[in-house]
């Protein structure tokens, strides 16, 4: 079998380094960017490359990851400088983006709090998780509705919540608008329960002033980044924008309307 | 002296998937005080990668559907060692726990009339398993969590659980170390609820999660708890065998429910060959009659030919599969060829769209051209700590157990689908039983200090090694040996040495070092987790050893029949003697009444199978 060599640059808290090293930090702060000679063989991840890591040089190096299937959305990291699940990077997609000679860097997500290593502190998620009105539909078992009302809202149900859209997004990346912004993730979630077709709530207003979804430029950031292919800006973001102008009656609506944005 | 933080609740649960979820809500909704602790985060639990469905008699596809049937199909096969009163409750209440899903969010995919879809699977006699094209886990998790998070638990994540404590003969606590502050925590607890998975990683093909390393399985067995059924493991006959960084990873039986075909390297459609006699009468004799039933199925109609040998049971498809290799007809790499290529690719991504990205993603194969490469990979434990079908309390007053870390519903091989649907109706029945049981209680039982401050040094003893092994070569080598020796085909020789060759890993495993610090250390957590990987293997292969027959998820080349009468209705129990020796005895279900006899085949209750 063919077995190549590589160098992994992997980001090393320091020893005894404290967990939750706020954010922003300097990377030098908390720790420093280790190399790793690794052989690899045909067909593996970056996740293969990071586990054979910790089984011939560093059994503490800090990785989170559960299903190695793109299913769990835990192994999150920053690979090349690209936000990605390690589980679904292959080494041959790998290895033709990285220069010769240079070594194959990978980092902890940089839009969360570190706790060691590649491993953030994701809390942000659930705190926000809770904020979410649940559905409100029926007071019956049986729910009946078709096919093509379930296709709108099923492919946000397909979100892993691996976070790497947040973890893009500039508005929580650059300016940590943490406390003001929900993040692609949960306008997806809200996109879900909106579009709902057997759903009685209205979010709108929680989506205008708590989630801040006016913060977000369109700039598709989430959507490249998207492992589960989730249509972000596109089928939930700007939808749920919409809603928010139509409810409010913005200007905007009418500037939108006159050049032919069609809702 | 050890430092650590206390926490009081009434109940506590273990594990986060689809059982512990629907426990902790159940017993939030009776008013009791729960904590949810999890190894992992919340919501990434293994049930994310269940993709087929979730079986339930709903009668949506086919209203010749019961929960009648469906208690029939999974006695059948389960090859009868099933507790039927686990198989009657769970056939009469899948439904409900199905539909309830929708109330709380998940949105399953629809018939025609806007009801919940069902498909076809391996066992179940008519189109049974709702579903969300091939995510239906990952659909049942993210509902279950996002109905949990809203009914006031606390949630304990990333938190592994070493220990159990009892008072008196009864449960009053569990010990756990945080893996993001390296702190340990005491719970103590009125009950507990264990639902913490399975335990195939102990192979090394296998289609777990990193969590299922038998954590729960271990604790309860030496919290005294008899455990059950542990010889059978199910090997999937579908994963992917290439590359061979991602063998094991599953592919949906969804595949061949949706009219995947199998064939060997010289293009046979093998699976005709491999119809045992207890299935003859319900399978096509014919490539046309089996093509006939796919089409009927995808026009949605009302099936009349009769269904594809590929819809058999798991363990006689991954025994074909085994058998094909053996006989020199195996795919390129060691396989067979599974191939859905033939309906549209449109159909094929709308059905099977995480098959489609995963062959593409990871093998560089496209699922609507070309034929998949798949074998059997080590997919679930059908054994595990025994329950009182009602309540799923163990033989351990206060801890209850539900999933995949119980026995009972599944017997000697667990049908497709019914796992999704066992986790939402057995979680739910033990978090409700748990929660009256700690309402019924005036206070906590006494967690002695001693125990504790052991508890705490023995978690913290790898850390304070030197000099020994990565706990990951042990990991290895322990899961090469299991999969050569207690594999899906077994023999008393490889069984007898598997168990000798555990006791040198237990060695090993005493003496390893991870280095490192208390913060999130996987080496760590590597070297706690072995000492239930050895435990579990050893109930593994001590069963298997003991069972001298073949059956369902157990299969001795030195006994490759069933034998009905030494075997036919006894189940393996094990339990810890008071040397701290491992024992097993062997024990049968109360008889199946009347009235639930008559819905089982008679054929296969007293003849040859």
């Amino acid at each position: 079998m063919m077995k190549k060599q590589v160098t992994f640059r992997v980001f090393r808290s320091h020893t005894g380094e404290r967990p939750y090293a706020s954010h922003p930090r300097t990377e030098s702060s908390v720790g420093k960017m280790s190399d790793y000679e690794v052989e690899y063989d045909e067909g593996m991840v970056v996740l293969d490359v990071i586990h054979r890591i910790q089984a011939e040089h560093a059994p503490d190096l800090a990785c989170r990851w559960n299903c190695k299937a793109g299913k769990c959305g835990s192994c999150s990291a920053e690979v090349n400088g690209k936000s990605r699940l390690m589980c679904m990077t292959r080494m041959s997609d790998i290895m033709e983006e990285t220069p010769e000679n240079e070594p194959v860097t990978v980092r902890p997500m940089q839009g969360f709090p570190l706790i060691r290593d590649l491993v953030t502190d994701v809390s942000w998620a659930y705190e926000m998780n809770k904020k979410m009105v649940p559905v409100n539909g029926p007071d019956k078992l049986d729910w009946e509705f078709n096919q093509n009302e379930a296709d709108r809202i099923q492919e946000f149900r397909q979100c892993i919540e691996c976070m790497l859209c947040v973890n893009t997004c500039h508005v929580i990346r650059e300016h940590e608008k943490f406390d003001d912004f929900a993040g692609p993730r949960f306008f997806v979630r809200m996109a879900g329960l909106e579009m709902h077709p057997l759903d009685t709530e209205s979010r709108i207003p929680q989506i205008k002033e708590d989630f801040g979804i006016g913060y977000c430029n369109i700039t598709r950031c989430c959507t490249e980044v998207c492992p589960a292919g989730i249509n972000i800006t596109d089928n939930a973001i700007i939808p749920l924008k919409e809603r928010v102008v139509t409810e409010y009656y913005d200007p905007i609506a009418m500037i939108a309307r006159k050049i032919g944005i069609k809702r | 002296m050890y430092d650590y933080e206390c926490h009081e609740h009434d109940v506590v649960v273990i594990g986060a998937g689809g059982a512990g979820l629907r426990a902790a809500i159940e017993a939030s909704s009776m008013g009791v005080s729960v904590a949810l602790v999890c190894k992992s985060m919340l919501g990434k639990a293994h049930t994310v990668m269940a993709e087929g469905g979730a079986a339930a008699a709903l009668a949506n596809k086919d209203s010749r559907d019961s929960w009648k049937t469906h208690f029939r199909d999974t006695m059948k096969g389960g090859k009868y060692l099933n507790d039927w009163r686990m198989a009657r409750i769970h056939a009469q209440e899948a439904p409900d726990r199905i539909r309830e899903l929708e109330t709380w969010g998940a949105v399953f995919d629809r018939t025609r009339e806007g009801r919940i879809n069902q498909r076809n699977f391996g066992g179940h006699t008519y189109p049974r398993l709702a579903h969300i094209g091939d995510a239906t886990g990952l659909e049942i998790i993210r509902t279950l969590q996002e109905k949990g998070v809203h009914m006031g638990m606390d949630v304990f994540m990333e938190f592994t659980v070493c220990r159990l404590f009892t008072s008196g003969g009864r449960i009053s606590g569990c010990l756990a170390y945080d893996r993001q502050r390296g702190r340990a925590h005491v719970f103590k607890a009125k009950t507990i609820v264990l639902a913490t998975g399975g335990i195939t990683r102990c192979w090394s093909v296998c289609s777990g999660s990193w969590e299922y390393t038998g954590d729960g399985h271990a604790l309860a067995y030496w919290t005294g708890a008899e455990m059950g059924d542990m010889e059978f493991v199910q090997f999937h006959p579908t994963g992917m065998i290439w590359p061979p960084s991602v063998r094991g990873i599953l592919v949906t039986e969804g595949v061949r429910g949706e009219g995947g075909m199998l064939r060997n390297s010289e293009g046979d459609r093998f699976m005709f060959n491999y119809v045992p006699e207890m299935f003859r009468k319900e399978f096509a004799d014919t490539e046309e009659e089996a093509l006939a039933w796919v089409e009927e199925v995808i026009s949605d109609k009302q099936a009349t030919n009769r269904r594809p040998p590929e819809l058999l049971t798991r363990d006689v498809v991954a025994k074909a599969i085994n058998s094909e290799k053996a006989a020199g007809r195996a795919s390129e790499h060691g396989g067979a060829y599974l191939n859905i290529s033939w309906r549209p690719a449109d159909q094929v991504r709308k059905k099977l769209p995480g098959m489609y990205h995963q062959f593409k993603e990871l093998a560089g194969v496209d699922i609507t051209k070309q034929a998949m490469e798949v074998g059997p990979t080590a997919h679930y434990v059908m054994g595990g700590v025994k329950v009182d079908p009602e309540s799923q309390e163990s033989t351990v007053p206060g801890l209850y157990a539900a999933g995949e870390s119980a026995t009972g519903l599944h017997g000697a091989n667990r049908l497709g689908g019914n796992s999704l649907s066992d986790l939402v109706t057995f979680g739910r029945r033990a978090g409700l039983y748990a929660s009256k049981a700690a309402s019924a209680m005036d206070t906590w039982g006494e967690i002695e200090e001693d125990e504790i401050q052991n508890g705490i040094d023995h978690m913290m003893a790898p850390l304070n090694r030197e000099g020994g092994e990565n706990p990951a070569a042990i990991v290895h080598d322990l899961r090469e040996m299991m999969q050569e020796k207690v594999g899906i085909i077994r023999t008393r020789e490889q069984l007898v040495e598997a168990l000798d060759d555990l006791e040198a890993l237990r060695v090993r495993s005493q003496s390893c070092s991870p280095g490192g610090g208390v913060i999130y250390n996987p080496g760590w957590h590597q070297a706690l987790e072995l000492e239930a990987m050895i435990d579990v293997s050893q109930m593994c292969a001590l069963a298997a050893l003991e069972r001298e027959e073949s059956r369902g998820g157990h299969t001795r080349d030195d006994f490759p029949t069933p034998d009905h009468d030494s075997w036919g209705k006894v189940n393996s129990v094990i339990t810890k003697d008071s040397d701290g020796n491992m024992k097993i005895e062997h024990r049968s279900y109360p008889p199946i009444p009347d009235e639930l006899k008559q819905l089982l085949d008679s054929d296969d209750l007293d003849g040859d199978s």
